[in-house]
């Protein structure tokens, strides 16, 4: 035990000495939760919108002038091609372009139907959805004014005008996406440093020499990795307060669930990334072999760790990969316990593979430590 | 076995896949001697320290350090037994006092011990004024004294030593063999390699390996009378030239 102080004294005092790490390892994180907070967003807006009127008349004047309305649409451009139209749409000059045709207040006057063409650029198809949606949506507002019917990609839905749905967004009630994404955001950055910290660390004593010095001593193995890994269990703790707190302050993400269940997992949390971390470093010769396969590891975990895309909708295999995310599980549990309060019971699941994963990897981290080689 | 041996090795050999560093090599080491453990770079030595030291397994062959097996009993030779390596290998971003505490530390000396001891050391190798700077600010010569110091923290039997005075002026080696007397004087063993032939002079006996073999072992006096040289520079240029 005392042994194992010297060590942690040892480490704590060389990670506050190194003024190049300070400030990567408190400072970036907070201001990459920050920003990133702010910057991944799904939500679609700015839509660059052009037209081709070749009506001229009240009503298609009208119909533009609710997408100048929207705070979706910036109407940029009156077409007054289709030629002209789609090379600014290969420019990329506009996103959507809705042509009205010749007759179209003639036409919806006299009760006839009528066909709106609308173009999508669809490079991003998650946001072409979300563009067509909006664009469905004022076409049909102004269509309970006037009938017009919409050319749609399947023509079958017609919508029945005395059905209406109110949706109830649970938990997320504003559907503010930043509620969504700080404590996953925060996930990342308690992650990354934590893993990037020990993985570093010992392949770093290697370079440098001291590992072997350290061999030569009669310390046990246990010894040598708890006291290694103790300072960066605190970082990774201190990170996430730090990150609720900015969560709190900056973001007002609500806090609906227990603070300490979210500390308990947490600390088994940060266990599993040491231990990967450490297995690293045993199996690596320099820093730079050490980060990359950190990397590696790094951007697999974060893109399948349902952050940015549900994992409901990954094909069956990449579901049964991400079993063996970690990440995944964190993200899994701070949103259930920040936005819908879970409790002890209701991540008991996560909580016991978290478990057995940190016996695991720190069992595989301290049996691939050897002494003597 | 006989206590007056501290290192008893025989046919101790490594081998990395077909190739063998160190072959069968078969020496003992008596109680507060100097030994020096020669050869031309490659020849093997390190490796066979390393066997010693118990942190590198020996393929084959029987060797006791400090009445311990390398085999068994690595953390029970580790104990007894004190090294520094060719590569400097304290903490740069530490102080002199607190690589000392540090290592003193990790050997289990109680505080009390380590206070004393810091001082004793800081006091003998001059370091007052520096006690409180960090290592890596040093000359290399300082942190060679210092760091043949620190390997002798906790009292052990035998000390190891790689090629310590590796890139040092030649006042500084005289006063890192002053230490090395000294730390004799007082029991402990000393187990050196390196590569110069005059500090070769100054050991009770030398081995030189050459290929992986122990080529000769003697007195550096009876060597130079076998090998009919003027001093152990020519020796070992006959032995290593084959």
């Amino acid at each position: 035990m005392k042994t194992i102080l010297y060590i942690i004294q040892k480490e704590f005092k060389q990670i506050f000495r190194n003024k190049g790490m300070l400030p990567i390892i408190f400072v970036l994180p907070l201001l990459q939760l920050v920003i990133l907070s702010n910057a991944a967003t799904f939500e679609v807006k700015n839509i660059k919108f052009g037209y081709i009127d070749n009506d001229h008349t009240s009503t298609s004047r009208a119909l533009v002038e609710r997408f100048n309305a929207s705070t979706y649409f910036n109407v940029l451009t009156d077409f007054p091609s289709e030629a002209l139209a789609s090379s600014a749409m290969l420019k990329g000059e506009v996103d959507v372009v809705l042509e009205i045709p010749q007759y179209f207040e003639r036409d919806l006057q006299n009760e006839k139907h009528h066909r709106l063409g609308v173009t999508i650029n669809a490079i991003d198809g998650a946001a072409a959805g979300v563009m067509n949606v909006y664009v469905s949506q004022i076409i049909q507002r102004f269509n309970q004014h006037v009938k017009v019917d919409l050319l749609q990609p399947s023509d079958q839905q017609i919508q029945a005008s005395n059905i209406d749905t109110i949706p109830l967004f649970w938990y997320n009630e504003t559907l503010n996406y930043k509620t969504f994404m700080v404590p996953g955001i925060l996930v990342l950055l308690v992650t990354m440093i934590t893993l990037f910290l020990s993985g570093m660390n010992i392949v770093r004593e290697k370079e440098i020499g001291t590992l072997e010095q350290i061999n030569v001593t009669p310390i046990k193995k246990s010894q040598f990795i708890i006291g290694k890994l103790f300072p960066f269990w605190v970082i990774g703790m201190g990170l996430l307060t730090i990150g609720l707190i900015i969560a709190k302050l900056i973001f007002n993400v609500p806090m609906v669930g227990s603070l300490p269940l979210m500390y308990v997992y947490t600390s088994i949390y940060i266990l599993v990334v040491l231990g990967i971390g450490l297995f690293i470093s045993n199996f690596t010769e320099t820093q730079q072999q050490a980060m990359f396969i950190a990397w590696f590891f790094t951007v697999i975990f974060i893109l399948m760790s349902g952050l940015f895309t549900p994992i409901e909708s990954m094909p069956k295999w990449a579901q049964m990969i991400t079993e063996f995310n970690p990440i995944k599980y964190f993200v899994e549990v701070m949103r259930m316990v920040m936005l819908k309060g879970s409790g002890f019971i209701d991540i008991l699941p996560q909580l016991l593979k978290t478990f057995s994963y940190a016996l695991i990897m720190n069992g595989l981290a301290v049996w691939s430590y050897k002494k003597t080689t | 076995m006989n206590n007056n041996k501290v290192i008893q090795v025989e046919g101790l050999t490594k081998m990395f896949g077909d190739f063998t560093a160190v072959n069968a090599i078969t020496f003992e080491v008596d109680k507060g001697e100097i030994f020096g453990f020669l050869g031309a770079n490659g020849a093997g030595k390190t490796t066979a320290m390393k066997m010693l030291i118990g942190i590198s397994n020996p393929t084959s062959g029987n060797a006791n350090v400090a009445g311990f097996d390398v085999f068994t009993h690595t953390e029970n030779i580790k104990k007894n037994i004190g090294y520094m390596s060719q590569k400097f290998a304290l903490y740069d971003d530490l102080t002199v006092r607190e690589n000392i505490t540090f290592f003193g530390g990790i050997y289990g000396l109680s505080r009390k011990r380590i206070k004393e001891k810091s001082d004793a050391l800081i006091e003998e190798l001059g370091l007052q004024n520096v006690a409180n700077k960090l290592v890596g600010a040093l000359p290399l010569g300082w942190k060679q004294k210092l760091s043949f110091s620190v390997s002798l923290i906790h009292d052990p039997k035998i000390v190891f030593l790689d090629e310590p005075t590796g890139g040092v002026d030649p006042i500084t080696r005289r006063q890192f063999w002053e230490l090395i007397y000294k730390a004799a004087n007082q029991g402990t063993t000393v187990f050196v390699t390196t590569h110069y032939m005059d500090e070769a002079e100054y050991c009770d006996r030398v081995s030189i390996m050459v290929n992986g073999k122990i080529e000769a072992l003697d007195t550096p006096k009876k060597l130079k009378e076998q090998f009919k040289a003027e001093n152990m520079n020519d020796v070992f240029l006959k032995l290593a030239r084959g």
